[in-house]
């Protein structure tokens, strides 16, 4: 159904599993950890800076996609609001036995507070499942790009990438 | 309609108005802006008529190109309201076809 | 008559650029712009740029665009607004009317940053209020902070038109779709994730059939393209909307270049035709530069650089740099626009960037 960014103007899983920025599935058994969700060759590298572990490499052609090495990615997220694309999603996909936690820069009014239900929507705004918000970070440092946590069925964590916005 | 709050510009800080009239009907406009925001914010999109077939136009370049968008503004006409900016007491109205006076 | 030593027409990203320039080496420079605010389009652009963190990547524009203007005064670069510059006539004399009355200004050299215009799509009903350019609405929302309409569509899938869908969105309206003519999204994959994200449809290859209305939009009709971009017919859909933005493209804003007799080229990746120029920005006629737009469509970060680039090049010329010196820093000015003009989407501008100065070469060479 998706045949890949160009076509739909959302990558498609195989793209995005094919990408530098994407962790092994593996690593996301493991703990929080960040997913660059980039896959077009476009001039921009401020990610690479961002990171306070030097976990994310674009190198000297900033048109090269950045390269996550989910060893060092703690998944502390300082990358997320940095990203003009706002490409960069945290997941912790075994938050609970049942639940997995995505973080997602969101740059839109309202904002939801922290313990309110929300729908979720996947890369397509599509409505996937409800969610509890666990986190709304809105420092003036990152300019207004807000940072909403949500805590989500297990099963979508790698599907549900923002807030449903009906 | 204005927008008051905004995710990235933050709130309308903007506090000083003066009043400009629209074909003699009053408009609240926010001191500095121009014409063309003032009558969009109160939702009036037709800005004149074409000087053949009478079709009402509007804005759309929305940066003194086009010429489009221009009225009759203290009875002058002609004038790019995309990029005049509104005054006090300041009388605008529809443009019908070149501007009074040149028909 | 006022003289200096440069004067730049029009206060953007390109034309600040090349008056920093100037004065961070010495010169005397003068900006025109016919805006009561400098800084072109830089004002309506809110979101975070791409580009090298040196080179203020992930800043929004708009504070781009302040930081030029501090940097601008700072220098005491003299900008003159509200003063649209109507022609250039012998000796490098720039004619400008402010205040109703006309001035003249010489300068030794000159550098034209006029930027470039929006294009428009014919349709039936495309002239009813409510059809408007894409960087019209934008500018309506981020300058003016009012909503040009409540639901609306966009037709193109450049960056202008992904960008402008998603502060449509930010600024409080309803994107109800965005339809492309061509079978693929030609933006930013990631511009076009954002809106997606926000539950807007991207139709590839579809087009607007009709706007219809009684004096202003409130309907809009769109249909499929075949392989031949002609509508099949039965796939047209109705769509509620009072507002249809066109972001299909800007053509460069040269007028003043055709007038002066500069060389022109044709080179449809940067929207039509362009000056020739070489690789100092120098056009054909000796001592007139062009960078922005004008040169070629890009976007503001390129605007910068170009501006730049021609700025240290006049300097160098009126002896304010040495050759040495100058070399060294346009050097690191090319090296930034190779750059910004690499990966997947930047390949074709350098390609064009080097046909367009090859094209001058080819005359300069006759």
């Amino acid at each position: 159904m998706n045949k890949g960014v160009k076509f739909t103007g959302v990558p498609s899983m195989e793209e995005i599993k094919g990408c530098p920025g994407t962790p092994g599935e593996e690593r996301f058994e493991k703990g929080p950890v960040v997913s660059i969700e980039c896959v077009q060759k476009i001039p921009c590298n401020p990610c690479e800076a961002a990171c306070p572990f030097g976990a994310i490499e674009v190198g000297s052609s900033i048109t090269s996609l950045p390269k996550l090495d989910e060893e060092k990615c703690i998944g502390c997220g300082v990358c997320i609001p940095k990203c003009p694309g706002l490409a960069i999603f945290k997941i912790h996909k075994n938050y609970s036995e049942k639940t997995s936690m995505v973080e997602f820069p969101f740059e839109y009014l309202p904002l939801p507070e922290k313990g309110d239900q929300v729908p979720c929507g996947d890369r397509f705004g599509k409505y996937i499942a409800d969610g509890k918000v666990l986190d709304v970070k809105n420092d003036k440092k990152n300019d207004g790009t807000t940072l909403i946590s949500v805590e989500i069925p297990k099963e979508y964590f790698m599907g549900i990438r923002t807030i449903y916005r009906g | 309609m204005r927008v008051v709050n905004h995710p990235i510009l933050g709130e309308e800080e903007r506090k000083e108005y003066v009043t400009i009239y629209y074909n003699g009907k009053p408009l609240n406009a926010m001191a500095g802006e121009t014409i063309a925001a003032t009558l969009m914010s109160a939702g009036i999109r037709k800005f004149r008529k074409t000087p053949k077939y009478k079709r009402d136009r509007g804005v759309y370049c929305g940066i003194g190109r086009c010429t489009d968008c221009v009225m009759v503004v203290n009875g002058k006409p002609n004038v790019r309201t995309c990029v005049t900016p509104v005054e006090e007491g300041m009388s605008v109205e529809t443009q019908i076809g070149y501007g009074k006076g040149e028909e | 008559m006022k003289e200096t030593q440069v004067v730049i027409v029009g206060g953007g990203p390109a034309g600040l650029a090349a008056g920093i320039e100037i004065a961070k080496s010495g010169g005397q420079v003068t900006v025109l712009d016919e805006n009561k605010k400098p800084g072109g389009q830089l004002f309506k652009q809110i979101h975070k740029f791409f580009g090298s963190r040196e080179h203020l990547a992930g800043t929004r524009g708009y504070e781009i665009g302040t930081k030029l203007l501090e940097e601008t005064k700072e220098l005491g670069v003299d900008v003159i607004l509200d003063a649209p510059v109507y022609g250039i006539f012998e000796g490098k004399t720039v004619v400008y009317s402010k205040d109703g009355k006309q001035h003249q200004i010489k300068g030794d050299k000159i550098i034209l940053a006029t930027g470039a215009t929006e294009n428009t799509l014919a349709f039936p009903g495309s002239d009813l209020p409510g059809v408007m350019g894409a960087g019209a609405a934008q500018t309506m929302i981020n300058v003016n902070r009012v909503l040009p309409g409540k639901k609306v569509l966009m037709v193109g899938s450049g960056n202008v038109g992904l960008i402008v869908s998603y502060q449509l969105m930010q600024a409080g309206a309803d994107v109800v779709g965005l339809v492309e003519a061509a079978p693929n999204v030609s933006g930013y994959g990631v511009h076009a994730s954002k809106i997606s994200r926000g539950g807007v449809p991207i139709y590839t290859s579809h087009t607007v059939k009709r706007a219809m209305g009684d004096g202003e939009v409130s309907k809009v009709e769109i249909c499929e393209l075949d392989e031949r971009f002609q509508m099949i017919e039965g796939t047209e859909k109705i769509l509620d909307v009072d507002t249809i933005c066109i972001a299909v493209g800007l053509s460069p804003m040269s007028e003043i270049a055709w007038t002066i007799g500069c060389d022109f080229t044709f080179i449809p990746t940067f929207g039509g035709h362009v000056p020739k120029h070489n690789e100092n920005m120098e056009s054909t006629i000796s001592g007139i530069y062009v960078s922005g737009d004008i040169s070629g469509v890009e976007e503001a970060s390129s605007a910068m650089e170009e501006g730049r680039l021609a700025g240290i090049a006049a300097s160098e010329s009126l002896g304010l740099y040495s050759e040495e010196k100058a070399k060294e820093l346009k050097g690191q000015v090319w090296n930034r626009l190779n750059t910004l003009r690499d990966g997947e989407f930047g390949e074709k501008r350098k390609q064009s960037k080097n046909v367009q100065i090859s094209r001058y070469m080819e005359d300069a060479n006759e």
